[in-house]
């Protein structure tokens, strides 16, 4: 192997148009390789956060690190891998399961803690959230009664505590600078 | 709990001055007056459909010179060059579609060497984006990769703000190509408008970098415990004005320095501790010494694979500390021992009270020793052996200038032989095209720089291939009576390309015999004045008829066809592995070759 593990990152950008098109340039520019990627909005107007997992070693990472804060449009950076977080990835499995099977497909949902959501003719759509082992095992037991869609979101996560790196750069005074005459 | 968000995008700082009346001006107005706030008085550009409205103002603001170019690679070029030789923000302008595709390698250029560019481009209608229209082309998506950061105003209010924006970019930290791309409704809508004086306020965007005290305690001793120890002085030596710092620091210290290709100017060539270039065409002397050296004190540079060759075997003593303003170049290529991330001057003043002076006489006496070893012999003193050769045409040009020119150059054997025979004494006058290598740099860049220093005696080398690249721009220095002297290093091949040939595809010269017109009769044709030089006893004379004519003079200097740059590091070869010049192309009657790097004569 070349220690590479998987890292995970959040970053806080700005909700702008064409944010996620940089990111992800980025990301293909440098070679470095998204395993998953996650976006959404966050409680403040105008500031989404994005978590990344990414297959980094220990030279990679800070300069992975580096290379998103230099985006103008990135707030603030932290490589969460080595903190105490909560990470969750959240599928939904549509699963075939005749009236005389539901009850057995709903029992293993159980020991997953998926919900079931929706119930067809002889399907059902089951939820669930947990880290990515956690998935791939509903899978493993879904799989004989045969999978018949399923999406998979990407990760995200938060560490914690009440402490954040990211979080905390909020503070941070923002740059300003008088222009340098042309 | 996440922090309160909203602190991150906090914009409440007050405007610093009692504002102006604001005044109804069009989006076309606007860019101009703001470009004329913003200190700039000339801009490198070329008219088009979506940029039209903006060309109608241009002439309501005289203090801005418009410089149309023929190609909008040219223009990039210039504002690059302009930007390099004055270290202000250079400007050019184009039109959407292929006018702003033009304008990408040169971009690309500026991104790679860090120079400080603003391009503004017209863009189609805002209610058109997306429906392929004429000339639309999504410019912002194509220089995504290639700018520090780019922007697309389909409002006219947004203008000001977006080239303000720009300019502090470009400008501020490791310096970038900024895009601004302007649709045509923007340009001829109308608002208010007030010119907003107070500091560019970015909430993501911390360019400046301190290092920690403790770092620069561990520097200083690792400097105080090298027994062999180097410094690289990179293009950031020069970007943040630090030769007179680096000089008191080589003074205080007494360690030599070696500088990277943009890097030259950096450091005096001529001083009693400057090595030269290193890297795959630096001197013997050079490299041996970085594959000896304890600790490499590298300052704004970022250990490019052309310095480096092979990483692996790369400066195996040496511990390693890099000055570096972008902490994306930390251990990207070289692993380091130590990183001090800030400017190279700041790092340099907060370095040099606490550097004692150290005893470095067997180090400087095994340097100059490896110099002995393989010196350049000075070539203008040597016999006339009735060929030109490219270092002849370089070294006198040196010599007729006081090393004083302004010299821009283009990419290939003539950019090496520049590198090792002009030996620049001061910084911003040597501008080459580094990173990106763009061939056709060199005139288009030259424009520009004339613009920065006006006084300065600015000669463009360049191939007779890259030359042809841009060759068009003549017709720019004609029209708006820019003068600078063309010297063409004329040897009928695309001649690197060449040297690759015969070095590693065994001298099968593919594509590379290339048939060029006559430069003089083509410097004729644009209303200038053409020189040919066929021998080095007319070196001098064409020269100074360059330098006394008050137009753009191309001399046609026809050089030796199948000489090579020597020493040579093979790509990704060990550093000290290098290619000399072999004896059997040593002039004929001479006991060794009078021109280059000679370690194996004698």
């Amino acid at each position: 192997m070349n220690g590479k593990s998987l890292r995970t990152f959040v970053a806080y950008v700005e909700d702008k148009p064409g944010v996620l098109n940089r990111v992800a340039s980025l990301f293909r520019r440098r070679n470095y390789n998204i395993v998953s990627l996650n976006v959404g909005r966050t409680h403040e107007v105008g500031v989404s956060r994005m978590t990344f997992v990414v297959e980094a070693d220990d030279d990679m990472a800070p300069r992975i690190e580096a290379n998103l804060y230099k985006m103008v449009n990135v707030l603030s950076v932290e490589d969460i891998t080595k903190t105490a977080r909560v990470s969750r990835d959240l599928a939904m499995v549509k699963v075939r399961a005749a009236p005389n099977q539901r009850a057995e497909v709903m029992q293993l949902c159980q020991v997953f803690r998926g919900h079931v959501v929706d119930v067809g003719a002889d399907t059902l759509i089951v939820e669930v959230t947990g880290t990515q082992e956690k998935i791939e095992g509903l899978l493993t037991v879904l799989e004989p009664f045969g999978v018949i869609e399923m999406v998979h979101a990407g990760t995200v996560a938060m560490t914690r505590g009440g402490s954040s790196e990211a979080a905390s750069a909020a503070h941070q005074k923002p740059a300003s600078g008088t222009i340098a005459a042309a | 709990m996440a922090a309160p968000l909203k602190d991150m995008l906090s914009l409440d700082t007050p405007p610093a001055e009692a504002p102006a009346v604001p005044v109804e001006r069009t989006g076309s107005q606007i860019i101009w007056e703001t470009l004329v706030e913003l200190g700039v008085d000339v801009v490198f550009g070329y008219p088009g459909g979506a940029i039209m409205p903006a060309y109608d103002a241009l002439p309501q603001y005289p203090a801005l010179r418009h410089i149309l170019v023929r190609h909008e690679q040219g223009a990039a070029h210039m504002a690059d060059g302009y930007a390099r030789a004055s270290g202000k923000v250079g400007v050019c302008i184009a039109t959407s579609g292929p006018g702003a595709t033009n304008l990408v390698t040169g971009i690309a250029n500026a991104m790679m060497d860090s120079i400080p560019m603003v391009a503004i481009t017209g863009q189609v209608a805002s209610t058109l984006i997306g429906s392929d229209a004429f000339q639309e082309t999504d410019i912002t998506g194509i220089t995504l990769p290639i700018t520090k950061h780019n922007l697309l105003v389909t409002r006219a209010e947004d203008i000001m703000p977006a080239l303000r924006e720009a300019f502090y970019i470009a400008s501020s930290g490791r310096p970038g190509p900024v895009l601004v791309d302007i649709t045509k409704d923007a340009q001829n809508a109308s608002c208010e408008f007030r010119y907003d004086r107070s500091p560019v306020r970015l909430p993501g965007y911390r360019p400046e970098r301190q290092p920690l005290p403790e770092e620069l305690e561990r520097a200083v001793q690792m400097i105080h415990e090298a027994k062999r120890p180097i410094i690289f002085a990179g293009h950031g030596v020069i970007k943040s004005n630090a030769t007179s710092l680096l000089l008191e620091f080589v003074k205080k210290a007494d360690v030599p320095v070696a500088c990277t290709l943009l890097g030259l100017g950096g450091f005096p060539t001529t001083h009693p501790r400057a090595l030269g270039m290193m890297g795959m065409h630096g001197e013997a002397w050079v490299n041996t010494a970085i594959q000896e050296a304890d600790l490499i004190i590298a300052l704004g540079m970022r250990f490019d694979d052309r310095v480096t060759g092979n990483l692996k075997s790369y400066a195996p003593h040496a511990k390693k500390i890099h000055i570096e303003l972008d902490p994306a170049e930390i251990n990207k290529n070289v692993k380091v021992d130590l990183a001090l991330l800030g400017d190279v001057r700041e790092i340099l003043q907060a370095l040099l009270p606490h550097v004692e002076g150290r005893d470095r006489g067997e180090w400087i006496g095994r340097i100059e020793a490896l110099k002995g070893e393989s010196a350049v012999i000075d070539i203008q003193h040597l016999p006339d052996s009735g060929k030109l050769y490219a270092a002849h045409v370089i070294h006198d040009l040196w010599r007729l200038t006081e090393g004083k020119a302004l010299v821009v150059t283009d990419v290939g054997q003539h950019q090496m032989w520049e590198a090792q025979y002009y030996k620049h004494d001061h910084p911003r006058k040597l501008l080459t095209s580094g990173g990106l290598g763009t061939m056709g740099f060199a005139l288009p860049a030259a424009i520009g720089a004339r613009f920065a220093c006006p006084n300065d005696d600015v000669w463009v080398i360049a191939g007779d291939g890259g030359f042809q690249m841009t060759a068009a721009e003549l017709a720019t220095c004609a029209q708006e009576g820019v003068k600078v002297n063309i010297a063409i290093i004329n040897n009928g091949f695309l001649g690197m390309v060449r040297q690759w040939q015969q070095f590693f595809y065994g001298g099968r010269y593919v594509a590379t015999p290339i048939k060029s017109p006559d430069f003089v009769k083509l410097a004729e044709a644009h209303g200038l004045k053409g020189i040919r030089v066929t021998e080095r006893s007319q070196i001098a004379q064409a020269v100074k008829q360059a330098q006394a004519s008050p137009e753009a003079v191309v001399i046609d200097f026809r050089v030796e066809q199948e000489d090579s740059v020597y020493p040579m590091v093979p790509a990704g070869a060990d550093l000290d592995k290098m290619i000399r010049r072999p004896q059997s192309t040593a002039a004929p009657g001479m006991k060794h070759n009078p021109i280059f790097e000679t370690g194996e004569d004698e």
